[in-house]
């Protein structure tokens, strides 16, 4: 479109610019017309659907807030629905002393980060021998990944532990005259996870497989041409143009890791990794309660009222999980960024 | 492990030869995690299957004693729950992994593209995977006291009209009772009442589906419109088929995860039997003959999907 001169009248320029645009029409043979209105109803049926579904996955939680910064009287005055007449954070401040909050978080996202990191690198390499390698016995190992997938571990859970307890290595060390390791220890969790043994590890050997596939060969032979080896090959050309499946799969392992009650009661015990905080929340307010009323009124009362019970849960809950969406508000900006990687490489 | 040497020793090795043992190298890692942590307890459950287990804490193991497939003939056919449970948790599997998928499908298309808001938006699809994991799932109701009153708002709610039940009185009242309009009716507003247990199920199916997405090259899409090609046409000849490799790890993904979920009846009736009363044989006979099941579903949904299913190379 030409520029307009400033010195027209504003509604002879806006009158100018809609003749304009139905003369442009007539010679796009009405292609102009139809593209815009196809994009205009498009996008509000978009931010319809959107904005419906967005609030169908909020509500829950926002119901979870409204409650979690209401005082007493709001809590059990049945006027207050969504929006409390006194907030207050006070409760907030208590589940941060009941959890130990910082702490737990600092030592949470250590252990997280280093798990999620050896857990997606072990997988990848896995995934790459799977998606672009012929040897034998592929198949039956692959099916031994997928065995890993559909059997949870809370199933074998009994052997797991013996044999985490009493590390005999098939009874190697019956042999030899040591006692059998204890690996149930944080040492014992990273020396798992990094062998592709952690929590969904198989699936997510099979998403990268699957993304590695569908990678086009032509780059991996231009390597090998030019002289790079297959590690090199994997480092630099296969790794960089599967950023967009690493980050996800990255951020999956983060958020199981995060929420996961199970090895982490079993490997992480007295590490008070957020997942056990959260859902020893109750608890600990129940414990903190009964000695508060016992120390202030000599025994009364032992069970803490269910208002606050459910509200000190909710809060543990969302302060609990707020680092994982920070964490992902930071990651899903690789997903745009690899757009422009792979255009350019390919 | 195997090193497959060529017919001319070490140094005159084919390609093949030194493609299998790269691959091997590559996978090595893996490996050595499945024998040393994970094979030998789940060859160890296997073996519980067919065996009477005893714990033994004196010496570390379970003692077991061959009984066959007593385990597995108690499963099916003495227990009165198993099968029912199994059957049901299947027929509502197929009924929820389909919207599921395309739900998820649908959904990773339209935040694909460009709008303001976006990174906002996929925020918000990401919370369920989040709230669907983990410790998050029964928080709220390993509370004994909170358990008793989220069981009677639930019966509360039930007695409670909603919307789609209004709806569906007023189309059943309008089109007549019987017939394949009530049957599709029934159908359609089913879906519309679960939309947000798949909303809240379809989180991580959404990721893969948009990461799946981005390993497309904008200059495909490029090159076939100017070639003349449609938006629709677009998304069936490109983005659908290379997005395929994808759809089948949603689907393995989605059944597995439906079917062996910590809150599914038959994974709770087997954890009882293994955690509470101790019945290492019986609990992992249903377990192993639930998941063969499950595999043999996966295969024949492998085989259907495999026929679609394009791969770049």
């Amino acid at each position: 479109m030409t520029r307009v001169g400033t010195a027209r009248p504003k509604a002879e320029k806006k009158q100018g610019r809609v003749a304009r645009y139905f003369e442009r029409n007539r010679v796009s043979d009405g292609y102009l017309l139809r593209r815009d209105f196809a994009r205009v109803v498009s996008s509000i049926c978009r931010v319809v659907l959107l904005f419906g579904l967005c609030f169908l996955i909020m509500q829950p939680l926002l119901i979870q807030f409204a409650n979690s910064i209401m005082s007493t009287p709001d809590l059990l005055d049945p006027t207050v629905i969504s929006i409390p007449r006194n907030p207050t954070m006070g409760m907030y401040r208590m589940a941060v002393y009941l959890m130990n909050y910082w702490e737990s978080l600092a030592r949470t996202l250590a252990i997280t980060f280093t798990a999620s990191f050896l857990q997606i690198a072990a997988c990848a390499l896995a995934a790459y021998g799977f998606a672009r390698f012929d040897f034998p016995l592929k198949r039956f190992w692959f099916v031994c990944v997928m065995l890993t997938i559909l059997v949870p571990p809370h199933v074998i859970m009994g052997p797991l532990f013996m044999n985490f307890r009493f590390f005999t290595f098939f009874g190697l060390t019956n042999v030899l005259p040591i006692n059998p390791p204890n690996l149930l220890n944080v040492g014992g969790y990273f020396l798992m996870v990094a062998t592709g043994m952690g929590l969904r590890s198989g699936l997510y050997i099979f998403m990268l497989r699957q993304y590695m596939r569908n990678m086009p060969k032509e780059l991996e032979e231009a390597a090998y041409v030019d002289g790079c080896g297959k590690l090199r090959t994997f480092m630099q050309i296969i790794l960089p143009d599967a950023v967009p499946m690493l980050v996800s799969c990255f951020l999956f392992a983060f958020v199981w890791q995060w929420t996961d009650g199970f090895y982490s009661s079993m490997f992480l015990t007295g590490q008070g990794v957020m997942s056990m905080q959260m859902s020893g929340v109750s608890e600990a307010y129940r414990n903190w309660f009964i000695s508060a009323v016992i120390d202030a009124q000599g025994g009364h009362g032992f069970a803490p009222p269910l208002a606050e019970t459910q509200q000190i849960i909710s809060i543990g809950l969302m302060i609990g999980i707020a680092p994982i969406i920070a964490i992902y508000i930071f990651a899903q900006r690789m997903f745009v960024e690899s757009i422009g990687q792979s255009g350019l490489k390919m | 492990m195997v090193k497959t040497k060529g017919k001319r020793g070490r140094k005159g090795l084919s390609m093949q030869g030194r493609n299998a043992i790269s691959g091997y190298l590559f996978i090595l890692p893996w490996i050595i995690g499945f024998v040393a942590f994970m094979g030998y307890p789940i060859f160890q459950s296997i073996r519980m299957v067919f065996s009477h287990v005893e714990m033994n804490a004196e010496y570390h193991r379970f003692d077991t004693e061959w009984i066959g497939l007593e385990n597995l003939r108690r499963a099916f056919f003495v227990d009165p729950d198993f099968t029912r449970f199994m059957t049901e948790e299947i027929m509502r599997m197929v009924g929820l992994v389909i919207p599921i998928v395309i739900f998820s499908f649908f959904i990773a298309v339209l935040l694909n593209q460009k709008f303001a808001g976006r990174g906002f938006v996929r925020a918000i699809f990401f919370l369920p995977v989040i709230l669907a994991s983990g410790v998050l799932v029964n928080l709220e109701t390993n509370n004994s006291l909170l358990d008793l009153v989220s069981a009677q708002i639930q019966e509360q709610n039930a007695m409670r009209a909603n919307v789609t039940g209004v709806l569906e009185s007023i189309m059943v009242s309008a089109t007549g009772a019987g017939g394949v309009m009530d049957t599709f009716m029934e159908t359609v507003l089913n879906i519309i009442n679960q939309l947000y247990n798949i909303a809240m199920a379809s989180g991580i199916q959404i990721l893969i589906f948009l990461a799946g997405l981005q390993a497309i090259s904008p200059s495909i899409f490029e090159a076939s419109s100017i070639e003349g090609a449609t938006a629709w046409e677009n998304f069936w000849k490109i983005t659908f088929p290379m997005l395929s490799p994808m759809i089948l790890v949603v689907v393995v993904y989605s059944v597995v995860d439906f079917l062996v979920r910590t809150d599914s009846s038959v994974m709770e009736h087997i954890e009882i039997r293994i955690l509470r009363m101790l019945d290492y044989g019986f609990g992992s006979a249903m377990a192993w003959a639930y998941f063969l099941i499950i595999a043999a579903i996966l295969g024949v949904a492998t085989l259907i999907i495999s026929r679609m299913v394009y791969y770049y190379d």
